[in-house]
């Protein structure tokens, strides 16, 4: 995965893949998990706003009606807790000290 | 309430060093007073991302002739307001080259950047910063009184009489202390953007602009049905360009912030700004959106709150300012508190200068003045209706249908009004509501 992804010329869209995209960030990932998502509120959620909303795509709902969170890419915006109906669905915090999201030309 | 500084291990503890907290340690500082700033990114700004502009004006008073050190891209001397159609666009375009010369007005730099070098001065001033270190809770005694902050280090506690919390838009310390009850996701935007690189003299010339000077565009339609608005920043051989989204509507949209963005780039109006330039990086920031309506209290025992922690940013149409907000607020919570310790009451009542220097300054009376503004901005007719019905009266003044005669433009009016689907009284409404608003 390159760390820049060029644009084409002439609608040569749709863009960069999301993994190029992601990959232009930096995250420093720590071992332990900074958000926790509680697959059980989730089976029943048909709204499903985190999936939509989150800017690293970090929510992929499963086949069975789940959701399945990774919280390495996190930028640690809020967005996923700000726009979730379920009370309890997800625990967030920031990560340890150092770790998780870094910019440098923001 | 009595303090005993001898159990503390500063006077004052700042939490977060983005421009809030860089500000008020200086100030407390340079008061005389002991402060610990602690920063959670691996160094002050690594966890801060916005548009791109800021406006120092407020550092007159902190950082003397902060523009011979400050880490800009460019200074900017070019606003443009863009209206969007499907496949038109407004341009009101406004050029001051004094802007790009002593004292200046805004600039374009990258926050990692920025927030370093004011982090440094308030380093030079005498702070302790403490990077790399998460800030877990407040510390209370049997009484409830604040006593300082637990962190995620080993042996982490730090103790002090007054806690600062400029810990940005999500503030779990004003949560926690009960100063911010309500976390409604419709006061809130999401700001996802490209750092998108191109080579200098590209810019000057896509752009209009020389040496290290620089335009600001505010876009105003453009963001695939989802209320908010876009953006694009020159910075010296980059552009930041990106998208504000609210955040019901984006996640009722079923349209991801990166596809809104792509969007926005293929605009027949934005892409031969942008073509050829490689993302450098992708970042996403939440934004406190509706001012006033939503800000905390600010004072308790022992805590005050600034910066986005406080919801200062203002997000009102053709102004989009943040940092100056949190610079002043930092600041002011910063003198507040020296004032409290100086006088050994740091009681919301002791404390309580900080809300009289924030109501006597630009950053309530600005909030205060533009009250509605947020709303109106975001609301669904502004968002939705009229740029088209803008862009569409424009477009038939200028259209030449000959062999018609020029309609009159009472009429365009009148006949795009309608095909926008705008009734009289909400225009007229709207109308009032802005001209009050920006009075």
């Amino acid at each position: 995965m390159s760390s820049t992804a060029r644009i084409e010329r002439d609608n040569a869209w749709p863009e960069i893949s999301f993994e190029e995209r992601i990959g232009t960030a930096e995250f420093r990932i720590h071992e332990k998990a900074h958000i926790t998502v509680n697959g059980d509120s989730c089976r029943g959620c048909t709204t499903r706003e985190c999936v939509v909303a989150c800017p690293a795509n970090l929510f992929v709902p499963t086949s069975d009606g789940g959701i399945l969170f990774n919280y390495e890419n996190c930028f640690e915006c809020g967005t996923c807790y700000l726009v979730c109906n379920k009370e309890g669905a997800i625990s967030w915090t920031y990560p340890e000290g150092g770790y998780g999201i870094v910019f440098h030309r923001t | 309430m009595m303090t005993s500084p001898t159990q503390h291990d500063a006077d004052i503890i700042v939490v977060g060093a983005g421009p809030a907290g860089s500000c008020a340690a200086i100030a407390a500082a340079r008061a005389g007073k002991s402060v610990i700033l602690i920063e959670r990114g691996p160094f002050p700004g690594s966890k801060n991302m916005y548009g791109g502009v800021v406006y120092p004006r407020i550092l007159d008073e902190l950082v003397p002739s902060w523009w011979e050190t400050m880490p800009v891209q460019r200074w900017v001397v070019k606003r443009s307001t863009m209206l969007l159609s499907d496949s038109g666009a407004l341009n009101i375009d406004f050029r001051a080259n004094s802007w790009g010369a002593p004292p200046y007005n805004g600039a374009t730099a990258y926050r990692p950047d920025f927030d370093n070098w004011l982090a440094n001065h308030a380093v030079e001033a005498g702070a302790r910063l403490v990077c790399s270190t998460t800030v877990t809770g407040l510390l209370r005694d049997s009484n409830g009184r604040i006593q300082g902050v637990s962190t995620d280090r080993p042996d982490g506690d730090l103790h002090a009489p007054i806690v600062i919390a400029c810990d940005g838009v999500n503030s779990f310390l004003a949560k926690q202390s009960g100063l911010y009850p309500h976390t409604d996701a419709s006061n809130f935007t999401l700001g996802v953007k490209e750092t998108l690189a191109l080579p200098k003299h590209v810019i000057d010339e896509r752009f209009g602009v020389r040496d290290n000077l620089g335009v600001d565009i505010e876009i105003l339609g453009g963001t695939s049905g989802v209320n908010g608005g876009g953006f694009i920043y020159t910075n010296l051989d980059t552009i930041a360009l990106g998208v504000v989204l609210k955040l019901p509507k984006l996640a009722a949209q079923q349209k991801r912030p990166e596809q809104i963005i792509a969007e926005l780039k293929r605009h027949p109006a934005i892409a031969p700004l942008i073509e050829g330039a490689e993302v450098k990086e992708y970042s996403a920031h939440v934004i406190p959106e509706a001012g006033l309506d939503m800000m905390p209290t600010m004072v308790a025992d022992g805590m005050l709150v600034a910066g986005d922690a406080a919801a200062m940013c203002l997000a009102a149409g053709i102004w989009l300012e943040g940092v100056n907000f949190a610079m002043a607020s930092g600041m002011y919570a910063g003198q507040a508190a020296a004032e409290a310790i100086a006088k050994n009451d740091v009681s919301s009542r002791g404390l309580s200068g900080y809300t009289d220097r924030l109501e006597k300054s630009f950053v309530l009376r600005d909030h205060r003045k533009l009250r509605k503004v947020p709303h109106l901005v975001l609301s669904d007719r502004v968002q939705h209706k009229y740029p088209a019905f803008v862009a569409g009266v424009v477009e038939r003044v200028f259209r030449v249908d000959n062999p018609h005669p020029k309609p009159g433009v009472r009429r365009i009016v009148r006949e795009e009004r309608k095909k926008a689907g705008i009734g009289l009284l909400d225009l007229l409404r709207d109308g009032w509501t802005g001209m009050r608003g920006f009075g």
